[in-house]
């Protein structure tokens, strides 16, 4: 083949190369294949709290006990589809709920708590993202459930439904509760 | 009863489908009349199947039909009508069926007008939408069926989500699909061409017709998804650089790119290999955007409800569409005959340059939505991308782009004379500078960028009115003659001068929104007044309200400047129980050149007496231009669709039939 002719295969190279990692993508990332930070201890990372006078959150504070933790931010419209969830996760005292405020303004997220309910025992502010990035964050919402030791268990990408905490999430509490 | 039927229509809609793609493509290479002439008869016949379909779905909504797994999933008895309607595609199947029946109606456009098509294109351009609609209504039949019933019934359904019960968004599915559906046009013109390894004058004069339909509703569909973010997320951003956005918008940019280059290829016979490359791109990022939202691969505020299989499936047709054509032009493409080279300081020079640029506009927005994915299947890090990102590759590619977008029209085919096209722009450019500066003197003290901005805006619609003052030699000729040339100027020139322009209110508008929105947050009791860009906010009460499927408190604002009555802004928070989601609806009051826009927040019961409320409450200027000249561009659109020289790929009852459908956008 000619050089000149090359550029009329370049379209088409180019695009086996995005549909093999559309391909690989397929089977990394929906919710029930495992992020790679399965079984691995959650990073190690301390946030600011969202207001001035609360509490923050730091990796230290996921030991102990089996916890949710949720990314989350005023901007992000899936957040507020399974908001409702989460508060009846708090009210019903099934698990604690711990929030990371990904990627917002902390005035913005006050707000937005105070509007639609908070369910979280603690929460910290990753204004700049950099917290999320180690998490292996890529579009909001994500939870993760956190076993005992601090370990994570289990990742859930997208608005929890009902039929998710139904399915997946309330079984494997109970399993890792043990 | 009823769902089997659409059940059944849907099925023979597929088989009518697989005949209308492959028979007529034989016929065609056979030099067959008979099995080419099928592909017309097939296209009517695949409409009313999938009309059939479209109308039982809609039928079970209408009739709150819980015996239907999809209507109990998203719909309720107490929904208002008009969501019941949108609530057929406002769910993944139902959006399938949506996405199968525009598909189906471009193709019945092709069969019913395209009479004057040489036989062999008219059945290869159909034969090739054929060939798409049966990816889709098999995507449909066997992994997201609509007419999945549910027994047994329950008594009501789940209702639509409250945040899709909007009038903005339940409008803004159709016209992006009639948008993305609609490239499906120039994609099988493309394929048509590739296969009779012909591209002429007369091609490009039929593809551009259809890409200029799709480009127009693909605009008011982006615009329409904007302002729903805009009133609906109520923080006064309208782009979040979302991937499901970044999605919707790179067929619009390769979609402007390829409209500009079809240009090229009508009038001066060159560019065609790249304009069939961007023709089969423009549809590929389309059908792209179907992957990424369906598929689970990127998660998004708008995913739909995600499942492997489905992204299976969909990597499967991608592979095949994208991957087939791709793979035809890299065989067939060099065999085209290349146009004549071209001066760089020439009409067709300069919209290489557009090209260039948009396309690697386009790639940028792209790269950037996809990083996160190629890094993830590498096996690296997580990353995201954010706007920062975005808007700093995008910014400076659309910069000069903008810039040239007065300076190309004016310049003549084959060799212009710069320094002359330049000479005759100066009023603009003493505009553009004056506004810039004056923004500048009166902002003082802050970054020059915004004034930048505006005056780039300025730069755009002077440029615009220029371009047409110069054509009809305003002011350099008696004014009868510039009446007569006035009269007698070609619409397209009309329509583009209106969509340029457009283009610079949408400019002005997001310049002006990003750089002096004014907030005020604040804890208010009735007859408090909070101040806010000169205004006085008045808070009257908040009622307690009853709305059909929720329950509102709904406030009362009375605004008003120096005592006098400027608005009565309402706004609401809701709470819809069937799907204990609380909402809140901005109260908005457009004036020209500005919104008011006001939210309210919780109550507090116990503050001294009575109640007090949070409030918030923006002053965003010119943001409503971002929305107006989003109309105006796709008005620019319209009016150039209607040019008479755009009818001659198709019989004037098409162009008719077309231009209303786009003018009623």
């Amino acid at each position: 083949m000619q050089i000149s002719q090359l550029r009329f295969v370049l379209p088409v190279a180019v695009f086996a190369v995005v549909a093999a990692a559309l391909g690989v993508g397929l089977t990394l990332d929906p919710k029930r294949v495992p992020s790679p930070l399965i079984d691995k201890p959650v990073p190690e990372f301390s946030l600011p709290p969202v207001t001035e006078e609360g509490e923050g959150l730091a990796s230290t504070d996921l030991q102990g006990q089996v916890t949710l933790v949720n990314f989350f931010a005023s901007w992000c419209v899936s957040c507020q589809v399974e908001h409702p969830l989460l508060n009846r996760l708090t009210e019903e005292d099934i698990v604690p709920v711990y929030g990371i405020n990904w990627k917002d303004e902390p005035a913005n997220a006050l707000r937005w708590l105070k509007a639609l309910g908070d369910p979280y025992a603690r929460k910290g502010s990753d204004v700049s993202g950099r917290v999320g990035i180690d998490w292996g964050v890529y579009g909001l919402p994500e939870s993760y459930l956190i076993d005992r030791h601090g370990r994570i268990a289990y990742k859930h990408i997208g608005p929890i439904t009902e039929r998710d905490l139904d399915n997946t999430i309330l079984p494997l509490i109970e399993r890792l509760r043990g | 009863m009823i769902p089997e039927i659409g059940q059944y229509a849907l099925i023979l809609a597929l088989l009518v489908a697989l005949t209308q793609g492959t028979l007529p493509l034989i016929g065609a290479h056979r030099g067959d009349a008979d099995w080419m002439a099928l592909a017309r008869p097939a296209s009517f016949a695949q409409f009313l199947f999938v009309a059939t379909a479209f109308g039982c779905l809609t039928h079970a909504y209408v009739t709150s039909d819980f015996s239907v797994l999809n209507v109990a999933q998203n719909s309720h008895t107490a929904k208002p009508m008009l969501y019941k309607i949108s609530g057929v595609w406002g769910n993944h199947e139902g959006s399938l069926l949506l996405w199968a029946l525009i598909l189906a109606v471009y193709g019945l456009a092709v069969g019913a007008f395209g009479t004057n098509l040489p036989a062999p294109l008219r059945a290869h351009v159909l034969a090739i939408q054929a060939l798409v609609s049966v990816g889709f209504l098999a995507f449909t039949i066997f992994t997201s069926n609509p007419f999945e019933r549910l027994d047994p019934a329950p008594l009501n359904g789940s209702d639509l989500n409250p945040l899709l019960q909007d009038p903005g968004l339940a409008f803004h599915p159709p016209f992006l699909y009639l948008g993305y559906v609609g490239f499906s046009m120039a994609f099988s013109f493309a394929i048509a061409a590739l296969l009779e390894g012909r591209v002429d004058a007369a091609w490009a004069r039929w593809v551009r017709p259809w890409t200029l339909t799709a480009w127009c509703f693909l605009t008011i569909g982006i615009a329409m998804g904007s302002w729903w973010a805009y009133y609906e997320l109520g923080w006064g951003g309208f782009w979040f650089w979302d991937p499901v956005e970044n999605a919707s918008f790179m067929p619009w940019l390769a979609g402007t790119a390829l409209l500009h280059s079809a240009i090229v290829c009508e009038k001066r016979d060159a560019l065609k290999s790249w304009t069939i490359l961007l023709a089969i791109i423009t549809f590929s990022l389309s059908l792209l955007g179907t992957f990424l939202v369906r598929s689970g691969v990127l998660t998004s505020v708008h995913a739909f409800a995600t499942d492997p299989t489905r992204g299976v499936f969909i990597l499967g047709f991608l592979v095949f569409v994208v991957g087939g054509s791709l793979l035809l032009y890299a065989v067939r493409a060099p065999a085209m005959k290349t146009g004549g080279l071209f001066a760089p300081i020439s009409r067709e020079g300069s919209l290489v340059v557009n090209n260039l640029l948009l396309s690697t506009a386009c790639a940028t927005v792209f790269l950037g939505t996809m990083y996160p994915l190629f890094l993830d299947a590498l096996g690296g890090d997580k990353v995201s991308v954010g706007a920062p990102y975005f808007t700093g590759t995008f910014a400076p590619l659309m910069t000069p782009l903008l810039m040239l977008t007065a300076i190309g029209p004016m310049m003549s085919w084959k060799r212009a004379d710069l320094p002359g096209v330049l000479g005759r722009l100066k009023l603009a450019l003493i505009a553009a500078l004056a506004v810039a500066v004056l923004i500048w003197a009166f902002t003082s003290g802050s970054s020059p960028l915004p004034a930048f901005g505006i005056g780039l805006a300025a730069w755009l619609i002077a440029g615009a009115l220029t371009g047409l003052a110069e054509r009809m030699k305003l002011g350099r000729a008696p004014l009868r003659e510039s009446w007569n040339r006035a009269v007698h100027l070609p619409r397209s020139a009309y329509g583009m001068a209106i969509a340029h322009a457009g283009l610079g209110v949408v400019l002005a508008g997001i310049v002006a929104s990003q750089s002096w929105q004014a907030e005020s947050i604040q804890l208010m009791r009735a007859g408090d007044v909070a101040e806010v860009a000169g205004y006085e906010f008045k808070l009257l009460g908040v009622r307690q309200e009853q709305g059909p499927n929720y329950e509102s408190q709904r406030a009362e604002i009375l605004v008003t400047e120096n005592g006098d009555m400027v608005a009565r802004l309402f706004p609401e928070k809701r709470h819809y129980p069937v799907q204990d989601m609380p909402t809140t609806e901005a109260a908005i009051h457009s004036t020209w050149f500005a919104d008011l826009y006001a939210v309210i927040g919780d109550e507090n019961p116990h503050d001294g007496d009575g109640s007090s409320w949070n409030t918030r409450i923006y002053h965003n200027p010119l943001v409503p231009w971002i929305w107006l000249g989003g109309i105006v561009i796709m008005i620019g659109g319209a009016i150039s669709l209607s040019d008479r020289r755009h009818r001659v790929g198709a019989p004037t009852r098409a162009r008719r039939l077309r231009t209303t459908a786009a003018e009623a956008a």
